[in-house]
């Protein structure tokens, strides 16, 4: 079991996980997001090589309607 | 042709605008293209993560294959979340370095901080960012910002959101006269007037996004801030008559005038 804070939230996972297997959990497959692991920034194209850690602090954002 | 030239790459367009505010993205697009934008301004934000999926994507609406994204900071209080903000975006963005600034010091006005603006400034351009800079209309700090290696510098005109219009031109006046890089109006300008004397002054563009989304027919409003920038242009590049009282010189011809009649009742 770990423990992530995903934008905020905690969530709990039976298993460790990649940060695409935690992109695909939230049904974000796919889409434009950028993804940031502990303050650093993950590339995309390394998300299914990238392990998440009990504790991690997840950011994962999409651009918005602004100005 | 006359084109607007920022980090090397050309624009017909002088105008930039928002995405904000807007009743829907369908709304966000006839605005945009009203307005005839090639840059569009988007915020970074967390994602839901699940509670609403099938939520549609603000870049689908404006594909990056055919607008020039600029990610802004808007939100952030300190250099590092600004930093921070932009990595994201440039991950986001497939690279793109090409970035709205702006480090805000207060909730209740958005007036900018500039120590921090200066700080983020230059961390992001020694990581290669192209940083176009929302700052005060303080002519000193748009001058610092410059020679930092942003690559344009956007004074408000007032503050965010105001629709305020040009509070002090004497002061974007300066900072236009001292500045190598463009300078464009970002903030306050309220309805076209606004941004056809940004543009009179000589600025190299404006950015706005209030001005249309609250407009009561945004639409409408894109097209005429559309008309204003490029009115404005071609007043500025035509150079506008010296200001005088009154004057001795009718537009009409003075000879020739028929003869005044004999008023016979005096």
């Amino acid at each position: 079991m770990i423990s992530l804070t995903v934008n905020g939230e905690r969530r709990r996972f039976e298993a460790p996980l990649t940060a695409a297997q935690l992109i695909a959990s939230l049904e974000l497959t796919g889409k434009r997001v950028a993804l940031e692991r502990n303050g650093e920034i993950v590339p995309r194209g390394q998300f299914d090589q990238q392990p998440l850690s009990d504790g991690d602090r997840i950011e994962i954002v999409v651009a918005v309607g602004g100005g | 042709m006359d084109q607007l030239v920022v980090a090397g790459k050309t624009y017909s367009s002088r105008l930039l605008v928002g995405t904000g505010k807007y009743k829907d993205f369908a709304q966000t697009r006839a605005a945009v293209e009203a307005s005839g934008a090639q840059i569009v301004t988007v915020a970074i934000r967390r994602t839901n993560i699940g509670q609403n999926p099938g939520e549609p994507s603000l870049l689908d609406a404006l594909p990056p294959s055919r607008f020039t994204i600029l990610p802004n900071t808007a939100g952030c209080y300190s250099a590092q979340d600004a930093v921070r903000t932009l990595r994201l975006a440039r991950e986001l963005l497939d690279g793109r370095a090409l970035v709205k600034l702006e480090v805000l010091g207060d909730p209740h006005t958005l007036y900018p901080n500039v120590v921090e603006t200066l700080y983020a400034a230059q961390t992001l351009v020694k990581e290669g960012f192209q940083v176009m800079v929302y700052t005060s209309d303080d002519p000193i700090i748009a001058k610092q910002l410059e020679e930092i290696g942003c690559v344009a510098v956007m004074p408000l005109a007032s503050l965010i959101g105001s629709g305020m219009g040009i509070l002090n031109p004497w002061n974007l006046q300066i900072i236009i006269d001292n500045a190598k890089v463009p300078v464009l109006v970002d903030a306050g300008v309220g309805t076209a007037s606004d941004a056809a004397i940004a543009m009179e002054l000589g600025c190299d563009g404006v950015l706005m996004n209030t001005a249309i989304a609250a407009a009561k027919d945004p639409v409408l409003m894109a097209s005429a801030m559309r008309k204003a920038v490029e009115a404005g242009r071609e007043a500025y590049l035509a150079g506008r008559m010296a200001k005088k009282l009154y004057s001795a010189s009718p537009s009409s011809p003075t000879a020739g005038v028929i003869a005044p009649a004999q008023n016979k009742a005096a």
